[in-house]
């Protein structure tokens, strides 16, 4: 079934089989290996990716669904600099344990602080605890997430 | 874990997505409506559905989004939850729906699950079906029959069974505004934020008091019991006491039916005394 999409600001068009998952046509058809292939049931996260501005699991989506939209992925995000920020500061306390949940993690705090999430740790975990995979702690994370969260609200890191 | 092959229809509104089912549902496998698909393909990734076509609702921008309808909330089947979060005329008037939606699964997955789905797919652990339940909504459905309305509290038989047969489409719910004295308490308790809740209850207080569980049972249960202690101005503990009284409670492998019944009644116990609703 022929789709037309934009993925990172590019109109992309192929050839899929409905059953296709979304992760799947990025990483197969496009190439895009930072959206990573967990669960493949929607637990992990660690195939979040953007459709129309906002996450979504992409292992939970069908790239024939995503018909019309605009997906941007971990690549995309990055080559636009939109989220150095949280990039530096997960780079920097070493925020990262095994990196599989990375680029989901990365685009899920990235949802928190464009919706005005503060720092406040308890409220990160739970906003974060879709992208749990099978490391334990997060604290690094919850710490890059709460300190950019707060500057971007203007506060003392 | 890859879906098996499955042909996949577009519909362009509800009648045609009506029609496209009725035609497909004849091979085997049938059909299957899918709006979010956020229980739908994990099913399907799991092997425990294999239906032959999917019949993608998605793009109905008629079933999308809430209107004030005759002093009656109308909110469309694809209404995602995220959207119920932060929509100004449910936070107005029916604030249950948007405190609720927080707890549906993670932000991604609210992005793209449906209040239609969530009610139609009947997972006794869910959140929307036990406030729609506890709101007094009603549910609007479209068939080859035509349309027809029914009440959210006994549309759930059981263990994600409903009274929808399978080639109607649930097209809106619909939800009486909420007079300025009504109160409601919400709670539930997960092992993590985002997970199916163990046990967890909604509660309205209109004209009389609905108190809803979920994830106790095999569905959405009121609890005559304790509404008949909580109209009569007995005390939170009084009314957790009193509560489960004829609702089987489920086990599990994690959780067995005690553990869960305890569970329950702190929550009932917390939920009414953080709203006021019960010392």
């Amino acid at each position: 079934m022929r789709v037309s999409l934009i993925v990172n600001g590019e109109a992309v068009t192929a050839d899929v089989e409905p059953r296709q998952h979304l992760a799947d046509f990025l990483r197969q058809t496009l190439g895009l290996t930072g959206t990573h292939v967990g669960c493949e049931h929607g637990v992990c996260g660690a195939c979040t990716v953007r459709l129309n501005g906002v996450i979504v699991r992409a292992c939970l989506t069908l790239a024939v669904q995503a018909e019309g939209a605009r997906v941007e992925t971990i690549e995309g995000v990055s080559a636009t600099g939109e989220i150095a920020a949280l990039q530096e500061a997960f780079h920097r306390r070493n925020a990262l344990q095994c990196g599989f949940c990375t680029p989901g993690m990365l685009l899920t705090a990235a949802e928190w602080i464009a919706l005005g999430g503060g720092p406040d740790r308890a409220a990160i975990r739970d906003w974060l605890s879709g992208n749990y995979c099978r490391c334990t702690g997060y604290q690094a994370i919850v710490d890059a997430v709460a300190e950019v969260a707060g500057t971007a609200r203007g506060g003392a890191p | 874990m890859k879906f098996a092959p499955f042909s996949y229809l577009r519909a362009t509104d509800a009648a045609e997505a009506v029609r496209l089912f009725a035609e497909a549902r004849e091979a085997a496998g049938g059909a299957r409506f899918i709006a979010g698909g956020q229980s739908l393909l994990p099913a399907l990734a799991f092997r425990l559905d294999q239906p032959a076509t999917l019949i993608d609702i998605g793009p109905i921008a008629s079933l999308r989004g809430v209107t004030l309808d005759g002093g009656r909330l109308r909110i469309g089947a694809l209404t995602t939850h995220a959207m119920i979060e932060r929509d100004p005329l449910i936070a107005r008037h029916a604030p249950i729906l948007a405190h609720a939606a927080t707890f549906v699964a993670h932000a991604a997955i609210r992005n793209r699950g449906t209040i239609g789905g969530s009610i139609c797919n009947a997972d006794p652990a869910a959140e929307m079906p036990a406030v729609a339940v506890a709101l007094g909504a009603r549910l609007h459905l479209l068939g080859p029959k035509g349309a027809r309305v029914v009440e959210a509290d006994g549309f759930f038989r059981g263990y994600y069974e409903t009274l929808r047969a399978e080639d109607e489409l649930l097209t809106h719910i619909e939800v009486p505004i909420a007079a300025p004295a009504a109160r409601w308490a919400f709670g539930e308790l997960a092992r993590r934020r985002g997970d199916y809740a163990l046990a967890g209850v909604a509660v309205c207080w209109a004209a009389a008091p609905r108190i809803v569980w979920f994830g106790v049972g095999d569905g959405p249960r009121r609890d005559g019991a304790a509404e008949a202690a909580l109209a009569t101005g007995a005390t939170a503990a009084e009314i957790a006491h009193v509560a489960l009284a004829g609702i089987e409670v489920a086990s599990d492998h994690a959780t067995d039916a005690a553990t869960r019944a305890q569970i329950a009644r702190v929550v009932l116990r917390r939920a009414l005394v953080q709203a006021g609703l019960a010392a």
